[in-house]
């Protein structure tokens, strides 16, 4: 996120997309229905009628996948009306030239043809955003799961640059992240293009810097991302260690993921359960869980906080840095003689700008949000307030296009996936944790009630669904939060897998998986066994 | 622009001694800065003053009557004491009043984090007596299999916290109030369970309860373990929003959970997942050895010395036959970021390579 969580109170103008917040990132929603209370207006643009469209000034229905053309006709509106902000266009970008060149024929008419959004509602949510003074946009996965994911986040940026809602107090572009730590795993330089602290491995200043500190060479081009991994399973990539992740159940494609790690010639998973993924494994390492560890993670917000350790984990389940660090030296690698996390956590201070004014004791308040270049630094709580990291701010030229499958005779229904409030991720933990089921117990395909009733479905009984990679039997909802011709499932279930439909396409640049969008079909199931 | 010129700072009589307050603060603020203990049940620094229960009334030079220091704001040159014998006599009264609707005062503190202020205070003030015998305001729904939140109107006050931080921290408006005086009720939609209300289990209710009305069904389990509730300060475990939790603990297990009042992320809120899904961690499905898989197959329980040198072996092997690249890793976003470090510094330092990733494609 751009700016902290307490300037969720603070904008006049909200526009939510792509975030199921009250059901994701629910103490987040809490803020905001604050702002909300204080007077705040709020634009929810989401396929889906989720809580948040319900406490909504303006929904924007859109169908699944066509945020680029909304945001396009949007875009447009702020141009025409003579909304940008023109000093801080001046003083903070480049290319806002051809940028607004560009945006002339996506009329919000254009836009209402692709999105299904009615060209007025398009006017209005433009013009709320561009006159505000302190507007500020939140999405999540509902943006970047898609194989135009970077062009949704760009069109994002580009509204935000061309009406100054950036570097200040309740604005910004704000992606609320999914997982505890996986703000954390990026700062700590598990990716395939950066060390870390986010220090692009091309750079040669970084490639220096690494050489020493590591003691070897190390690649000058960037790795491969896990979703390339998995196709090269059993050809290039041999063996894997994946730490504590059901990829089985989270990737899209459940078959095709499932074939790739059993191709392996080594497998192992570091976990705290026996996942689906676990399953597959040679060797499986039993890991600490929360509660257990003690060591620091990073929020949505970049700050950086402490996990502490209360009880004694079971059996002989060991930390994760414990066990890489084992493998390591087991495998000859130096380095790798760490007694506690407190000095793990240190050499990562050490080797990262952003984190180079903390270390173990500094962070025991949480009171830091990186960057923190140095030990007087306060930490930033709000990232281009003055200047952006990169200098200027750059106008992207994004265009609209379809994504990887589209509808057909064959598979006439939008399927989108998402997580649910009581359930969390895969549920390995939630699943185990007493009393979520008498919230939520089973999976369930929600589906607007006219669609129930000409599809020939029947709400609790239980159909198909199908794509052109495989076929789940689940429960039918009929509910208003679905609109005609959209479905809606969780990830949650292992009895009912939806990754085994999803999968179409992955985005050109990230690589991250088109899940929110899949062509399917739903026929009525009435296999009796079923109706339980 | 011309800043307007630093004003004089404004300034009080609290209890003899002048001090300083800016605009907006109420007495009951100001008083708490300097440490004068002035009793309260319906408030809650995170919401709005509501001025229900008068046990926190100070005497205003001035005024007629106590007044409610919570919801009085300061204005300049007010005279204020917050202890006088005639206050502390009200106060003690007021709380034998409450307490006569209460049964039972010795509340186990696993029913919530806010659970013991009612006890505390009657200590404080020796107010154990049973002087307004009377109904109690509401009576207990019983029938609720809800697993999370304990409702026991036997307990109720009245003070209105829950449905307070319902509507204004939560914004979600799940529970209300019926009736008036004895006959209070606090209730959910057509008095039914909390399930089939806007209810979403946050527990924020539980928590902000100053008598243990509402409770923590799930924390209330361990009331009868052995041993001492300790505290430790972390992180929930689920989503990127970082809520800061206090764990409780009993001898070597999480017992339950509370909202820390000062967490940077949270202040104080949480969600149903934060608040009740902690258990997992004392699931018996938790791994507990290592497992190697054998010539049948099927995964072995192993030893750590067996696991790593099979572990190590694979990539040896893989390395040897196949060259560095044919080793991949893949960190995870739920681990904290030591182990994140030290995966890629695995694969950097191990292999010479990037071919190193976490789970957020997915
Ligand atoms: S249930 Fe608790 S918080 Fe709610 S009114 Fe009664 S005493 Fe106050
Ligand atoms: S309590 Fe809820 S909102 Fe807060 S971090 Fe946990 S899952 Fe996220
Ligand atoms: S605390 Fe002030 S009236 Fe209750």
């Amino acid at each position: 996120m751009s700016n902290p969580l307490i300037d969720m109170e603070k904008p006049d103008v909200i526009f939510c997309i792509g975030t199921n917040m009250t059901e994701c990132h629910p103490v987040a929603a809490t803020r905001l229905k604050k702002a909300i209370a204080q007077g705040a207006k709020l634009i929810v643009a989401d396929p889906r009628r989720i809580g948040l469209a319900e406490l909504s000034d303006l929904y924007l229905p859109l169908r699944v996948g066509s945020d680029v053309a909304l945001l396009l006709g949007m875009a447009h509106v702020i141009a025409r009306e003579g909304l940008i902000d023109r000093d801080f266009i001046e003083s903070r970008t480049t290319d806002s030239d051809a940028f607004l060149e560009h945006l002339v024929e996506f009329t919000p008419r254009w836009a209402e043809e692709i999105s299904g959004v009615p060209a007025k509602d398009i006017e209005t949510a433009a013009i709320w955003y561009g006159e505000s003074g302190k507007a500020a946009i939140y999405y999540t996965l509902g943006i970047t799961e898609h194989i135009c994911g970077v062009d949704n986040v760009q069109s994002l940026c580009n509204l935000a640059l061309m009406t100054g809602n950036i570097g200040r107090e309740g604005t910004g572009i704000n992606p609320m992240r999914g997982q505890n730590n996986i703000q954390g795993a990026g700062d700590s330089g598990a990716l395939p293009n950066n060390y870390p602290g986010f220090q692009p491995v091309i750079d040669p200043a970084n490639q220096a810097k690494f050489k020493e500190l590591y003691g070897r060479e190390i690649d000058l081009d960037k790795g491969i991302t896990k979703v390339t991994a998995l196709d090269l399973c059993g050809e290039e990539i041999r063996a894997m260690l994946i730490d504590g992740e059901n990829t089985l159940l989270s990737d899209p494609d459940r078959v095709h993921c499932e074939h790739a790690l059993r191709s392996l010639d080594h497998l192992v998973v570091i976990d705290i359960f026996l996942t689906d993924t676990a399953e597959l494994a040679d060797v499986v390492l039993p890991a600490t869980a929360f509660g257990e560890t003690d060591g620091v993670c990073s929020n949505t917000e970049r700050r950086v906080q402490r996990l502490r350790a209360a009880v004694p984990p079971p059996g002989q389940a060991k930390p994760d840095w414990w066990i890489v660090c084992q493998l390591a030296q087991r495998l000859g690698f130096t380095g790798f003689d760490f007694g506690e996390p407190k000095e793990v956590f240190n050499e990562l201070c050490s080797v990262s700008p952003i984190y180079a004014g903390l270390d173990w004791e500094r962070i025991d308040k949480s009171e830091y949000q990186w960057p923190v270049p140095d030990k007087n630094h306060p930490g930033t709580p709000r990232l281009h307030e003055g200047e952006f990291v990169n200098g200027r701010g750059i106008f992207s030229i994004v265009r609209y296009r379809d994504p990887a499958e589209t509808i057909s005779d064959e598979f006439p229904v939008w399927l989108t996936t998402g997580r649910r409030l009581q359930s969390y991720h895969t549920r390995t933990q939630t699943g185990r944790a007493q009393g979520i089921d008498y919230l939520l117990s089973e999976e369930a395909l929600e589906v607007n009630p006219v669609d129930v009733e000409d599809w020939g479905l029947r709400d609790g009984g239980w159909c198909e669904l199908s794509s052109v990679r495989g076929s789940v039997k689940v429960k039918v909802k009929s509910t208003n939060r679905s609109p005609r011709g959209t479905v809606f499932a969780s990830f949650s279930f292992s009895d009912v897998p939806v990754n085994i439909l999803t999968g179409s396409g992955y985005d050109p640049i990230t690589e991250t998986a088109e899940l929110k969008v899949c062509p399917v079909r739903v026929d009525p199931a009435n296999d009796s066994r079923l109706e339980t | 622009m011309n800043l307007p010129l630093p004003k004089q700072a404004a300034t009080i009589t609290l209890d003899g001694e002048e001090v300083a307050f800016t605009e907006g603060e109420t007495i009951y603020e100001i008083s708490e800065r300097h440490r004068k203990q002035i009793p309260t049940l319906c408030y809650d620094p995170r919401l709005e003053a509501f001025g229900g229960c008068r046990l926190c009334v100070v005497e205003l030079e001035g005024a007629r009557n106590p007044v409610a220091s919570c919801t009085t704001k300061a204005t300049p040159g007010m005279v204020v004491r917050t202890a006088t014998e005639d206050i502390e006599k009200h106060r003690k009264t007021l709380l034998e009043m409450v307490t006569s609707e209460n049964r039972e005062l010795d509340v186990d503190s696993l029913r919530g984090y806010a659970s013991q202020e009612l006890t505390r205070l009657v200590n404080r003030y020796e107010a154990r007596t049973g002087r307004f015998i009377g109904a109690a305001s509401g009576t207990t729904n019983t029938d609720d299999k809800n697993p999370f939140i304990f409702r026991d109107y036997d307990f109720c006050i009245s003070c209105y916290r829950c449905v307070r931080v319902c509507a204004e921290q939560e914004g979600d408006y799940a529970i209300s109030v019926m009736n008036r005086g004895f006959h209070t009720q606090i209730t959910t939609e057509f008095n039914g369970a909390l399930r089939d209300s806007a209810c979403t289990f946050c527990g924020q209710c539980v928590q902000t309860c100053p008598t243990g009305a509402l409770a923590d069904k799930k924390a209330m389990r361990a009331v009868e373990m052995p041993g001492e509730i300790e505290k430790t300060r972390t992180i929930c475990p689920y989503c990127g929003v970082g809520c800061s939790i206090d764990l409780l603990t009993k001898e070597d297990r999480i017992v339950g959970i509370h909202p820390a009042m000062d967490g940077p992320a949270n202040e104080g809120a949480l969600c149903v997942k934060g608040q009740f899904a902690f258990d997992f961690v004392h699931h018996p499905d938790r791994l507990t050895t290592p497992l190697v898989r054998g010539e049948d197959g099927e995964l072995h329980e192993a030893s750590w010395d067996a696991a790593l040198y099979r572990a190590a072996e694979g990539f040896r092997r893989a390395g040897d036959t196949h060259g560095r690249h044919s080793i991949y890793g893949v960190a995870s976003g739920r681990a904290p970021s030591e182990a994140a470090y030290l995966m890629q510094k695995f694969i950097r330092v191990g292999f010479g390579t990037n071919y190193i990733d976490n789970c957020s494609r997915a």
